[in-house]
């Protein structure tokens, strides 16, 4: 008996080495399982087997039964992977192809500027405020101390659309805005950002272009000082053009502020060493800034004995082509689509 | 202006040492900023030569071979000037000089050796606008007794050097010899000169014979005075030299002493030939149409706005500009009368922006010191007797209004440290005066301080505040912060998220101009607006200011499309101008142009059709928070330059914001879709707060329905109706398919529609659902005639 059982598993086990697909396995397995197979008709053997070695050979004849049970299984699974793998290789793609997507926008780099400068100052606690670009003759000039016939106008000529208004020559015009609107309650620390206009059109300047322009001024006990301003145009222009970025101070003039200072910056080109781009200066003109002038002040209704603040005011579009690196001040307001889509990314 | 420093030498002692890049740098730190310093003459290696032969070339017909001896050897240099000769001391550049034009070599020319070169003045650096007939044409010819082998720039004493600085509007003084002597002083600590004003006088007072009549009040100062018996000729070398480092051309003694007293004092001079004269000078208004002849030879007309000398009886100058014809000082003038005056700075400018910007008119312009007036007059008087060979006739015909006195000012010496935030000692406070030409006298905590007249932009404390950190030196102010409260800065972000959303639905953001043409300026739009027109246009294709930004971007596009760019997307938020009856305004526009392919995928492009545009306005109207609140309506009046079946004006809570839609055929041959927002109008549109709705945790159910209506019922008009009858378990609906066919019958077309049923508490049943959906149907069939489609 034993040996008739030992017999069966080895045939069986011989056959099911030799199948070759699912099929085949499936229709072995009713051949060597199934009731009529003969390991089930070996069962009925077993009542010729002696008392005693009857449960003996009936655990034997299930273990083949298991072991056989197993051995298809693991077949069946083999076959189920490959048939699978055989599937999804017919699925095969090639990854490099073109993806599907939507254009991707991009932002124009002087709003990148823009919003860069904003977040700075709002950092440092400054409101961003907004005025009219149709400005009055009396906000852009003669509340910043600019009276009609005042030789100082000539560096601004502008774009009148009547006697009283003009497209604003500068952003200053805010800050005489921001005053009036104030009235001395509280103290102003602001930005103002946005387009301006004068009547000027050569390779280095447009037409319209861009300034920002901030204001402090507080009660004099707070001291606010040219240390104070100094302090503050160097955390700015160093977060703008690096943090290596030397600031030299020149008196100069303007008409709202006194004292007055243009401010250079080291050639962020060359470093300070001197190249073409800083005319072997090593330095370029970036801001102009001062102390609020006492008569701008009071022209707006703050009393100059008792309130003081600094100003400064620069253009944006340089900075955003010192920035970017940008060649030529044109490509900014042609909008060529190859020059814009170089601005889609975030940018450290 | 243009500082010689030969001529300011004449007032101030500087250091040898001190270079001329030296003393540029230092001007600048000091707030006088420069665009070039560097010698007169900038050409280097030249050597006083005598010409010992001079041959003409055996191959050309106007070049020569010299020998020219230069001290310690005997070059052979081939000439191509006319004028070189045999005999002549002429300026010899060697090999290796460097001239503005290039570097000498040793060479051959024409089979010719040639070991350098014999100059013309413009050769080694003078400008030919400065330079005689014959120098302009030809080689220099030094006088007789020039020593060969020494450097002739030196010899002809243009051993100068020039900075020319680039002025502030306010120093006025600086344009002036004697002003850069006292600015210079300061930096350097050093003592002004005196201006040697001395000469004789004889003969009759002038004021016997001679009056001046002042009939305006934009004259502040008129002085005349005569001077007789001028002798006309060059003028000495030094007097050429310094007009020429200047940058004033030399004329004749008498003319250049004029302009070289401008040149030293800053006074603008005007020189008559007194015979011409009849023995009066006005100063008046100019009437209306009044001629005169300027020594242009140039007839201008004139108006009121004009200042001019008259004789009495017509205009023989235009005062501060530009001086007559009729009485000019020429080859054969002999006496002289001399004009030293102040006229008003605006009243200068305006007529010199009209005529021509003159060193004189700029001087006007910029103010000038009344005891200048007195002094050039002096000085003029000095000059031209040493140098003209002039008798000064005595007195002087004066009339004054000018206040010749110092300004006094009082300052705090804790508002200079305030403002300046330093603690700079009052002793350093008082020596930057004295240093500066103030007197000043301390008073405990503050100083009185006397401000010389000529400083004419030093009024208030803060001026002097200024001087003090100028002369102490920025550099020496070390930066700090303010010390504020802190608070978090404010900025209004809308415009912000609004340039992310346009970003992100993939348009590229542009910064285009605010001046078109007045053709473009109504274009895409039926608004009633008068157009803001610029008085005084660049050019005439910006004349006006942009009233819509779709002009702006047509013009973009078609920029792109020029320059191979097909796929334009792209968008702006900007303002557009108008004015109104009496009133002047500005709104913030959205404006997008998209054209081309939007979505890109491989062989299954997306292009841009109205619905895509449609979308990213809904894209950022959802965003704003007006779900629900906005629709698309076909626009009131036909706009002619959209197409007039795919245009739909945007309408928030029934008032017209924007406009959506296709470009008219007769605009563009290109498929271009464009949408405008008036943001002002949208923006003052209240929106609720984000905030969070309860999900109801039973499954919705969805059922699709297709019904046919007539052609011309809008989707907007099915969805509406669909909404009123949906009762309170109606979700929403979504159409996913419109079908027209012949099988619906003509004028007919299928809308499939998806509508979805829910509760908060519970599982909907049929029953429930299908009433529901038989309210819409009978709605539907009542008010739009649908049917459901079998």
């Amino acid at each position: 008996m034993e040996e008739l059982i030992k017999k069966i598993e080895q045939d069986a086990e011989k056959k099911i080495a030799e199948i070759k697909d699912n099929k085949e396995l499936q229709e072995l397995k009713v051949k060597i399982l199934g009731k009529k197979s003969e390991l089930s008709e070996s069962l009925k053997k077993l009542k010729d087997v002696s008392q005693e070695e009857r449960p003996k050979m009936g655990a034997l004849v299930n273990s083949v039964r298991e072991k056989l049970e197993n051995k298809i299984k693991e077949m069946e699974k083999k076959f189920e992977e490959k048939e699978l793998e055989q599937k999804l290789s017919k699925e095969a793609i090639d990854v490099t192809l073109p993806s599907k997507k939507v254009r991707r926008g991009s932002e124009h780099p002087l709003n990148r500027v823009i919003e860069e400068i904003e977040d700075l100052f709002t950092s440092m606690g400054y409101d961003v405020v907004e005025g009219p670009e149709l400005e009055t003759d009396e906000f852009c000039f003669e509340r910043l101390n600019l009276p009609k016939g005042h030789p100082a106008r000539d560096m601004q000529d502008s774009f009148y659309i009547t006697d009283k208004y003009l497209l604003r020559t500068q952003t200053s015009s805010v800050q005489a805005r921001t005053m009036v609107a104030n009235e001395e309650k509280t103290p102003i620390r602001i930005i103002t950002l946005g387009k301006t206009y004068r009547r000027e059109d050569d390779a280095t300047h447009s037409h319209q272009f861009n300034q920002i322009e901030g204001l402090v001024i507080d009660r004099k006990e707070t001291k606010i000082s040219l240390a104070d301003l100094k302090g503050t145009l160097e955390v700015f222009m160093r977060k703008m053009l690096g943090e290596k970025t030397e600031l030299r101070f020149r008196p100069s003039y303007f008409p709202f502020t006194e004292p007055s200072y243009e401010v250079d910056v080291t050639c962020f080109k060359c470093g300070g060493k001197g190249c073409p781009l800083c005319k072997q200066t090593g330095w370029i003109e970036v801001l102009g800034s001062g102390m609020v002038h006492p008569n701008v002040l009071k022209m707006n209704g703050y009393d100059p004995d008792k309130f003081a603040g600094f100003a400064f005011g620069t253009g944006i579009d340089r900075l955003a082509m010192f920035k970017y690196g940008i060649t030529d001040m044109r490509y900014l307001y042609t909008n060529d689509i190859k020059f814009l889509n170089q601005f889609d990314r975030m940018d450290k | 202006m243009k500082l010689s420093l030969n001529f300011v030498k004449d007032y101030i002692d500087l250091s040898d040492e001190l270079t001329v890049h030296q003393i540029a740098e230092d001007m600048t730190r000091s707030g006088n900023e420069y665009d070039s310093e560097g010698p007169l003459v900038s050409g280097t290696n030249l050597v006083i030569g005598k010409v010992l032969t001079c041959e003409n070339h055996p191959d050309s017909d106007h070049l020569h071979v010299c020998t020219v001896d230069v001290g310690t050897e005997v070059l052979n240099i081939v000439c191509g000037a006319p004028n070189v000769k045999k005999g002549q001391k002429v300026i010899v550049a060697k090999v290796g000089a460097e001239l503005p034009d290039g570097t000498i070599k040793k060479g051959m020319i024409r089979g010719q050796e040639s070991n350098g070169m014999i100059c013309a003045l413009y050769e080694i650096g003078i400008d030919k606008k400065f330079l005689s007939e014959e120098d302009k044409n030809g080689i220099h010819v030094l006088p007789e007794d020039a020593p060969v082998g020494k450097d002739p720039v030196k010899y002809m004493k243009l051993d100068d050097e020039v900075i020319d600085f680039d002025l502030t509007a306010n120093r006025g003084d600086l344009l002036s010899i004697l002003g850069m002597a006292y600015e210079l002083g300061a930096i350097y600590d050093k003592k002004v000169k005196n201006v040697d004003i001395s000469h004789k006088e004889s003969g009759e007072d002038i004021n016997k014979s001679f009056k001046v009549n002042v009939n305006t009040p934009n004259c502040y100062t008129f002085l005349a005075r005569r001077v007789e018996n001028v002798e006309i000729k060059e003028s000495p070398d030094f007097i050429k030299n310094r007009l020429i480092a200047c940058g004033v051309r030399p004329i004749n003694n008498v003319v250049d002493i004029s302009n070289y007293v401008m040149l030293e004092l800053g006074q603008p001079l005007h020189f008559y030939d007194g015979d011409k004269l009849n023995g009066v000078l006005e100063v008046r208004q100019a009437e209306k149409g009044e001629k005169l002849k300027t020594l242009d030879e140039q007839e201008r007309i004139l108006d009121e706005s004009d200042l001019v000398i008259s004789n009495g009886k017509e205009a023989i100058g235009l005062a501060g500009v530009m001086g007559g014809l009729s009485t000019e000082v020429e080859s054969d003038t002999k006496n002289i009368i001399i004009e030293s005056a102040i006229f008003d700075s605006v009243m200068v400018r305006k007529t010199s922006k009209k005529i021509l910007r003159s060193e004189s008119s700029n001087r006007f312009e910029k103010g000038i010191d009344p005891n200048r007036t007195f002094m050039a007059i002096e000085r003029a008087c000095h000059l031209l007797e040493k140098y003209a060979g002039g008798t000064v006739i005595k007195g002087r015909c004066e009339y004054n209004k000018s206040d010749l006195k110092d300004r006094v000012i009082t300052i705090n010496y804790s508002a200079i440290n305030d403002l300046l935030g330093t603690v700079i000692p009052k002793e350093e406070v008082l020596n930057v005066f004295r240093k500066l030409g103030f007197t000043s006298k301390d008073n405990g905590n503050s100083a009185e301080v006397t401000v010389p007249r000529r400083r004419l932009d030093i009024g208030i404390p803060e001026d002097l505040i200024e001087e003090v950190s100028r002369i102490y030196g920025v550099d020496n102010i070390e930066g700090k912060l303010p010390i504020v409260p802190m608070k978090r800065g404010s900025r209004n972000n809308t415009l912000r998220e609004i340039r992310r959303k346009m970003v992100n639905l993939g348009l590229n953001e542009t910064l285009t101009y605010v001046l078109i043409n007045e053709k473009e300026v109504h274009k895409y739009t039926t608004d009633d607006f008068e157009e803001l027109r610029l008085l005084d246009p660049m050019t005439e294709e910006r004349n006006v200011l942009r009233y819509s930004l779709i002009p702006s971007l047509v013009k973009t596009y078609e920029y792109n499309k020029a320059h191979y760019n097909k796929d334009v997307s792209i968008f702006e938020i900007g303002k557009g101008f108008f004015k109104k009856g009496e009133e002047y305004g500005e709104n913030t526009k959205l404006c997008a142009l998209m054209t081309g392919r939007y979505f890109d995928s491989l062989g299954n492009d997306q292009k841009v059709d109205f619905y895509v545009i449609k979308g990213v306005a809904e894209e950022i109207l959802d965003y704003l928070g007006y779900n629900g609140r906005y629709s698309f309506v076909k626009p009131k009046n036909e706009i002619k330059e959209f197409h007039p079946y795919q245009t739909a004006e945007i309408s928030v809570n029934n008032n017209v914001c924007g406009i959506v839609g296709k470009l008219h055929p007769n605009e563009t041959k290109d498929d271009i879709y464009v949408l405008e927002i008036n943001l002002d109008k949208l923006l003052a549109k209240k929106t609720g707060k984000m905030s969070f709705k309860e999900i109801s945790k039973f499954p919705a159910v969805n059922k699709d329905l297709a019904l046919v209506v007539d052609k011309e019922v809008s989707a907007c008009d099915l969805e509406n109706e669909i909404k009123k009858a949906g009762g309170k378990l109606f979700l929403g609906s979504k159409i996913f398919d419109v079908y027209e066919g012949e099988k619906l019958g003509k004028n007919k077309k299928s809308i499939a529609i998806s509508l979805s049923f829910g509760d908060m508490n519970k599982t909907l049943t049929d029953d429930e659902v299908n009433e529901a959906i038989s309210k819409i149907v009978e709605r539907l069939e009542k008010s739009l005639k649908a049917e459901l489609r079998k």
